[in-house]
Protein backbone atom coordinates (compact mmCIF):
# COMPACT_ATOMS: atom_id res chain seq x y z
CA UNK A 1 0.00 0.00 0.00
CA UNK A 2 2.95 2.34 0.63
CA UNK A 3 3.35 2.42 -3.45
CA UNK A 4 0.39 3.54 -4.04
CA UNK A 5 1.46 6.89 -3.34
CA UNK A 6 3.78 6.75 -6.26
CA UNK A 7 0.92 6.71 -8.86
CA UNK A 8 0.42 10.75 -8.37
CA UNK A 9 3.59 12.16 -9.71
CA UNK A 10 3.62 8.88 -12.56
CA UNK A 11 0.24 10.30 -13.72
CA UNK A 12 1.30 13.67 -13.06
CA UNK A 13 4.70 12.85 -15.14
CA UNK A 14 2.70 11.21 -18.38
CA UNK A 15 0.08 14.23 -18.51
CA UNK A 16 2.82 16.94 -18.31
CA UNK A 17 5.16 14.59 -21.17
CA UNK A 18 2.03 14.58 -23.27
CA UNK A 19 0.58 17.92 -22.29
CA UNK A 20 4.29 19.45 -23.15
CA UNK A 21 4.49 17.36 -26.68
CA UNK A 22 7.73 15.99 -25.17
CA UNK A 23 6.61 12.54 -25.56
CA UNK A 24 6.40 13.46 -29.77
CA UNK A 25 9.48 12.57 -32.24
CA UNK A 26 8.59 15.89 -33.66
CA UNK A 27 9.99 18.00 -31.05
CA UNK A 28 13.33 15.92 -30.36
CA UNK A 29 13.99 16.36 -34.12
CA UNK A 30 13.02 20.34 -33.83
CA UNK A 31 15.51 20.44 -30.64
CA UNK A 32 18.22 18.87 -31.68
CA UNK A 33 18.02 20.89 -35.30
CA UNK A 34 17.93 24.05 -33.16
CA UNK A 35 14.87 25.26 -34.37
CA UNK A 36 12.75 25.80 -31.82
CA UNK A 37 13.12 27.03 -28.19
CA UNK A 38 10.34 24.59 -26.56
CA UNK A 39 12.17 21.49 -25.44
CA UNK A 40 15.31 23.67 -24.04
CA UNK A 41 12.55 25.87 -21.94
CA UNK A 42 10.85 22.70 -20.80
CA UNK A 43 14.26 21.18 -19.23
CA UNK A 44 15.92 24.99 -18.43
CA UNK A 45 12.57 25.53 -16.37
CA UNK A 46 13.09 22.37 -14.75
CA UNK A 47 16.54 22.59 -13.99
CA UNK A 48 16.26 26.13 -12.81
CA UNK A 49 14.01 25.16 -10.37
CA UNK A 50 14.97 21.98 -9.76
CA UNK A 51 18.25 23.78 -8.52
CA UNK A 52 16.05 25.84 -6.08
CA UNK A 53 14.69 22.86 -5.09
CA UNK A 54 17.15 20.73 -4.51
CA UNK A 55 19.45 23.55 -2.72
CA UNK A 56 16.26 24.14 -0.76
CA UNK A 57 15.91 20.43 0.49
CA UNK A 58 19.60 20.16 1.47
CA UNK A 59 19.70 23.28 3.13
CA UNK A 60 16.73 22.91 5.28
CA UNK A 61 17.48 18.91 6.00
CA UNK A 62 13.90 17.82 4.95
CA UNK A 63 13.09 15.06 5.73
CA UNK A 64 11.08 12.23 3.42
CA UNK A 65 7.88 10.87 4.54
CA UNK A 66 10.05 7.78 6.24
CA UNK A 67 11.77 9.90 8.58
CA UNK A 68 15.10 9.79 6.72
CA UNK A 69 17.12 13.28 5.85
CA UNK A 70 16.49 13.45 1.80
CA UNK A 71 19.71 12.66 0.33
CA UNK A 72 21.56 13.10 -3.13
CA UNK A 73 24.20 10.96 -3.73
CA UNK A 74 26.97 11.82 -5.79
CA UNK A 75 27.60 10.19 -8.25
CA UNK A 76 31.14 8.35 -8.87
CA UNK A 77 33.69 10.57 -10.57
CA UNK A 78 34.19 9.57 -13.97
CA UNK A 79 34.84 10.91 -17.41
CA UNK A 80 34.24 8.01 -19.50
CA UNK A 81 31.39 6.39 -18.92
CA UNK A 82 29.33 9.41 -18.81
CA UNK A 83 30.69 10.85 -21.95
CA UNK A 84 30.36 7.19 -23.61
CA UNK A 85 27.74 6.20 -22.63
CA UNK A 86 25.62 9.94 -22.88
CA UNK A 87 26.70 9.89 -26.50
CA UNK A 88 25.31 6.51 -27.45
CA UNK A 89 21.93 7.34 -25.65
CA UNK A 90 21.69 10.50 -27.03
CA UNK A 91 22.35 8.55 -30.85
CA UNK A 92 19.23 6.38 -29.54
CA UNK A 93 16.98 9.09 -28.17
CA UNK A 94 17.45 11.22 -32.23
CA UNK A 95 16.25 7.91 -33.63
CA UNK A 96 13.58 6.87 -32.04
CA UNK A 97 12.38 10.08 -30.08
CA UNK A 98 11.64 8.82 -27.27
CA UNK A 99 13.38 8.77 -23.62
CA UNK A 100 12.73 6.27 -21.43
CA UNK A 101 9.99 8.56 -19.59
CA UNK A 102 7.73 9.20 -22.88
CA UNK A 103 8.69 5.89 -24.50
CA UNK A 104 6.04 4.22 -21.29
CA UNK A 105 3.68 7.28 -21.68
CA UNK A 106 3.54 6.66 -25.66
CA UNK A 107 1.88 3.18 -24.19
CA UNK A 108 -1.01 4.89 -22.94
CA UNK A 109 -1.74 6.64 -25.58
CA UNK A 110 -2.02 3.28 -27.72
CA UNK A 111 1.63 3.70 -29.68
CA UNK A 112 1.69 0.04 -29.63
CA UNK A 113 4.97 0.16 -32.03
CA UNK A 114 6.84 1.92 -28.84
CA UNK A 115 6.63 -1.46 -27.16
CA UNK A 116 9.45 -2.68 -29.74
CA UNK A 117 11.24 0.29 -28.37
CA UNK A 118 10.96 -0.46 -24.54
CA UNK A 119 11.50 -3.91 -25.47
CA UNK A 120 15.17 -3.23 -27.46
CA UNK A 121 16.21 -0.71 -24.39
CA UNK A 122 15.56 -3.73 -21.81
CA UNK A 123 17.94 -5.69 -24.00
CA UNK A 124 20.45 -3.33 -24.15
CA UNK A 125 20.55 -2.55 -20.20
CA UNK A 126 20.66 -6.26 -20.25
CA UNK A 127 23.86 -6.52 -22.62
CA UNK A 128 25.07 -3.10 -20.95
CA UNK A 129 25.16 -5.54 -17.09
CA UNK A 130 26.63 -8.16 -19.33
CA UNK A 131 29.80 -6.71 -20.72
CA UNK A 132 30.31 -3.95 -18.51
CA UNK A 133 33.64 -5.26 -16.41
CA UNK A 134 35.03 -4.81 -20.04
CA UNK A 135 33.55 -1.63 -20.90
CA UNK A 136 35.67 1.54 -19.80
CA UNK A 137 34.12 3.96 -16.63
CA UNK B 1 -11.09 24.03 -16.98
CA UNK B 2 -10.93 21.37 -18.37
CA UNK B 3 -10.77 23.02 -21.86
CA UNK B 4 -8.14 24.98 -20.33
CA UNK B 5 -5.80 21.82 -19.67
CA UNK B 6 -6.52 20.33 -22.82
CA UNK B 7 -4.42 23.55 -24.89
CA UNK B 8 -0.72 21.95 -25.34
CA UNK B 9 0.99 23.61 -21.92
CA UNK B 10 3.60 26.49 -22.07
CA UNK B 11 7.27 25.20 -21.57
CA UNK B 12 7.44 27.07 -18.37
CA UNK B 13 4.14 25.13 -16.94
CA UNK B 14 5.79 21.61 -17.89
CA UNK B 15 9.30 22.39 -16.38
CA UNK B 16 7.45 23.65 -13.35
CA UNK B 17 5.71 20.94 -13.40
CA UNK B 18 8.35 18.29 -13.88
CA UNK B 19 10.11 20.11 -10.51
CA UNK B 20 6.25 19.24 -8.80
CA UNK B 21 6.86 15.78 -9.74
CA UNK B 22 10.59 14.88 -8.45
CA UNK B 23 9.95 16.97 -5.22
CA UNK B 24 7.18 14.17 -4.82
CA UNK B 25 9.41 11.55 -5.51
CA UNK B 26 11.96 12.53 -3.68
CA UNK B 27 9.28 13.25 -0.13
CA UNK B 28 8.06 9.64 -1.36
CA UNK B 29 11.07 8.17 -0.08
CA UNK B 30 11.93 7.50 -3.78
CA UNK B 31 14.13 9.78 -6.76
CA UNK B 32 12.92 11.12 -10.44
CA UNK B 33 14.83 8.46 -12.93
CA UNK B 34 13.24 6.45 -15.34
CA UNK B 35 15.89 4.52 -17.10
CA UNK B 36 16.53 2.80 -14.08
CA UNK B 37 13.17 0.54 -14.42
CA UNK B 38 14.89 -1.07 -17.57
CA UNK B 39 17.45 -2.52 -14.94
CA UNK B 40 14.35 -3.47 -12.87
CA UNK B 41 12.77 -5.12 -15.77
CA UNK B 42 16.05 -7.00 -16.39
CA UNK B 43 16.51 -8.04 -12.78
CA UNK B 44 12.48 -9.09 -12.58
CA UNK B 45 13.58 -11.48 -15.82
CA UNK B 46 16.33 -13.32 -13.87
CA UNK B 47 19.31 -11.85 -15.00
CA UNK B 48 20.52 -11.36 -11.49
CA UNK B 49 21.24 -15.24 -11.49
CA UNK B 50 23.83 -14.61 -14.56
CA UNK B 51 25.03 -11.10 -14.00
CA UNK B 52 26.10 -9.54 -10.77
CA UNK B 53 24.76 -6.38 -12.11
CA UNK B 54 21.47 -7.09 -12.17
CA UNK B 55 21.69 -9.24 -8.56
CA UNK B 56 19.58 -6.64 -6.30
CA UNK B 57 16.50 -6.97 -5.05
CA UNK B 58 14.03 -5.13 -7.00
CA UNK B 59 11.20 -5.05 -4.54
CA UNK B 60 13.26 -2.40 -3.42
CA UNK B 61 12.67 -0.48 -6.76
CA UNK B 62 8.96 -1.05 -6.84
CA UNK B 63 8.28 2.20 -6.07
CA UNK B 64 9.93 3.39 -9.50
CA UNK B 65 7.82 1.00 -11.64
CA UNK B 66 4.79 1.92 -9.88
CA UNK B 67 5.67 5.90 -10.83
CA UNK B 68 6.61 4.38 -14.71
CA UNK B 69 3.72 1.87 -15.18
CA UNK B 70 1.44 5.13 -13.80
CA UNK B 71 3.00 7.44 -16.99
CA UNK B 72 1.40 5.22 -19.37
CA UNK B 73 -1.71 6.22 -17.28
CA UNK B 74 -1.46 9.33 -17.46
CA UNK B 75 -0.74 9.13 -21.21
CA UNK B 76 -3.71 7.38 -21.75
CA UNK B 77 -5.38 10.37 -19.70
CA UNK B 78 -4.20 12.93 -21.51
CA UNK B 79 -5.00 11.60 -24.79
CA UNK B 80 -8.38 10.80 -23.88
CA UNK B 81 -9.68 12.99 -21.50
CA UNK B 82 -7.15 16.51 -22.04
CA UNK B 83 -6.78 16.01 -25.50
CA UNK B 84 -5.74 18.96 -27.73
CA UNK B 85 -7.26 19.79 -30.71
CA UNK B 86 -4.16 20.22 -32.53
CA UNK B 87 -1.28 17.64 -33.54
CA UNK B 88 2.18 18.69 -32.11
CA UNK B 89 2.93 22.55 -33.30
CA UNK B 90 6.09 22.13 -35.10
CA UNK B 91 8.17 24.81 -36.26
CA UNK B 92 8.18 25.50 -40.30
CA UNK B 93 11.50 24.92 -40.94
CA UNK B 94 11.31 21.52 -39.06
CA UNK B 95 8.16 20.34 -40.62
CA UNK B 96 9.78 21.27 -44.18
CA UNK B 97 13.43 19.56 -43.63
CA UNK B 98 11.53 16.30 -42.46
CA UNK B 99 9.34 16.34 -45.66
CA UNK B 100 12.37 16.68 -47.61
CA UNK B 101 12.82 13.10 -46.15
CA UNK B 102 9.89 11.94 -46.63
CA UNK B 103 8.18 12.25 -43.51
CA UNK B 104 4.66 14.22 -42.77
CA UNK B 105 3.53 15.80 -39.59
CA UNK B 106 0.98 15.18 -38.69
CA UNK B 107 -2.52 17.94 -40.21
CA UNK B 108 -5.10 15.92 -37.39
CA UNK B 109 -4.59 15.44 -33.81
CA UNK B 110 -5.56 11.36 -35.01
CA UNK B 111 -2.79 10.58 -37.33
CA UNK B 112 0.26 9.08 -36.16
CA UNK B 113 -1.50 9.74 -32.83
CA UNK B 114 -1.08 13.73 -33.37
CA UNK B 115 2.39 13.10 -31.56
CA UNK B 116 4.75 10.74 -33.62
CA UNK B 117 5.41 10.24 -37.78
CA UNK B 118 3.00 7.75 -39.07
CA UNK B 119 5.75 6.65 -41.76
CA UNK B 120 7.20 5.27 -38.71
CA UNK B 121 5.36 4.09 -35.65
CA UNK B 122 2.01 3.41 -37.21
CA UNK B 123 1.18 -0.49 -37.43
CA UNK B 124 1.02 -0.58 -40.88
CA UNK B 125 4.80 1.02 -41.71
CA UNK B 126 6.54 -0.95 -38.66
CA UNK B 127 7.69 -4.11 -40.07
CA UNK B 128 9.67 -2.55 -43.04
CA UNK B 129 13.53 -3.17 -42.58
CA UNK B 130 14.20 1.42 -41.97
CA UNK B 131 11.53 1.03 -39.45
CA UNK B 132 12.77 -2.10 -37.28
CA UNK B 133 15.78 -0.78 -37.42
CA UNK B 134 15.08 2.31 -36.27
CA UNK B 135 13.29 1.34 -33.00
CA UNK B 136 15.19 -1.85 -32.44
CA UNK B 137 18.79 -0.08 -32.53
CA UNK B 138 17.59 3.07 -30.99
CA UNK B 139 15.63 1.33 -28.29
CA UNK B 140 18.88 -0.70 -27.97
CA UNK B 141 20.93 2.41 -27.74
CA UNK B 142 18.95 4.29 -24.97
CA UNK B 143 18.72 1.36 -22.91
CA UNK B 144 22.55 0.42 -23.48
CA UNK B 145 23.25 4.30 -23.12
CA UNK B 146 21.35 5.61 -19.99
CA UNK B 147 22.80 2.22 -18.04
CA UNK B 148 26.27 3.21 -19.34
CA UNK B 149 25.77 6.94 -18.70
CA UNK B 150 24.14 5.83 -15.46
CA UNK B 151 21.00 8.07 -16.16
CA UNK B 152 18.82 9.30 -18.71
CA UNK B 153 17.16 12.82 -19.21
CA UNK B 154 15.63 12.59 -15.87
CA UNK B 155 18.25 11.05 -13.85
CA UNK B 156 21.16 13.78 -15.46
CA UNK B 157 19.53 16.50 -17.05
CA UNK B 158 16.98 16.96 -14.72
CA UNK B 159 18.14 15.81 -11.43
CA UNK B 160 21.45 15.90 -12.07
CA UNK B 161 22.33 18.98 -13.08
CA UNK B 162 19.60 20.66 -10.29
CA UNK B 163 22.58 19.28 -7.75
CA UNK B 164 25.42 20.76 -9.88
CA UNK B 165 26.56 17.18 -10.91
CA UNK B 166 29.82 17.41 -13.17
CA UNK B 167 29.09 13.95 -14.02
CA UNK B 168 25.92 14.84 -14.84
CA UNK B 169 26.93 17.63 -17.62
CA UNK B 170 29.35 15.26 -18.91
CA UNK B 171 26.44 12.87 -19.49
CA UNK B 172 24.00 15.65 -21.22
CA UNK B 173 27.21 16.92 -23.48
CA UNK B 174 27.02 13.05 -24.46
CA UNK B 175 23.42 12.77 -25.29
CA UNK B 176 23.60 16.44 -27.51
CA UNK B 177 26.57 15.05 -29.23
CA UNK B 178 24.64 11.94 -29.67
CA UNK B 179 21.36 13.32 -30.63
CA UNK B 180 23.23 15.61 -33.20
CA UNK B 181 25.31 13.28 -34.97
CA UNK B 182 21.82 11.38 -35.54
CA UNK B 183 19.72 13.97 -36.39
CA UNK B 184 22.62 15.81 -38.75
CA UNK B 185 24.83 12.88 -40.20
CA UNK B 186 22.58 9.45 -39.67
CA UNK B 187 19.34 9.75 -39.54
CA UNK B 188 18.13 11.68 -42.74
CA UNK B 189 21.05 9.39 -44.85
CA UNK B 190 18.91 6.38 -43.67
CA UNK B 191 15.64 8.18 -44.60
CA UNK B 192 16.67 8.68 -47.75
CA UNK B 193 18.88 5.55 -48.64
CA UNK B 194 15.78 3.48 -47.50
CA UNK B 195 12.70 5.36 -49.00
CA UNK B 196 15.03 4.52 -53.10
Amino acid sequence: MKLIKYTIPGVLFGVIMTKSEAVSWFRIQEMFRFESFHMYGIIGTAVIFGLMLTSMLKYKKVKNLEGNQIEFKPKNKSFARYLIGGTIFGLGWAMTGACPGPMFTLVGHGVWSILIVIFSAVVGTYIYGAIRDRLPH
Amino acid sequence: MIEFLSQPWHWSISGLGLVLVMYMLLKFGGNFGASSNLRTLCAIGGAGKKHGFFNFNWKDQAWNLVFILSAIIGGYIAVNYLPSSEPVQISSSTKLHLMSLGINSPSTIQEGFGYVPREIFCSENVFNPLNLTLLTFGGFMVGFGSRYAGGCTSGHAISGLSNFQIPSLIAVVGFFLGGLIMTWMILPRLLIYFSI
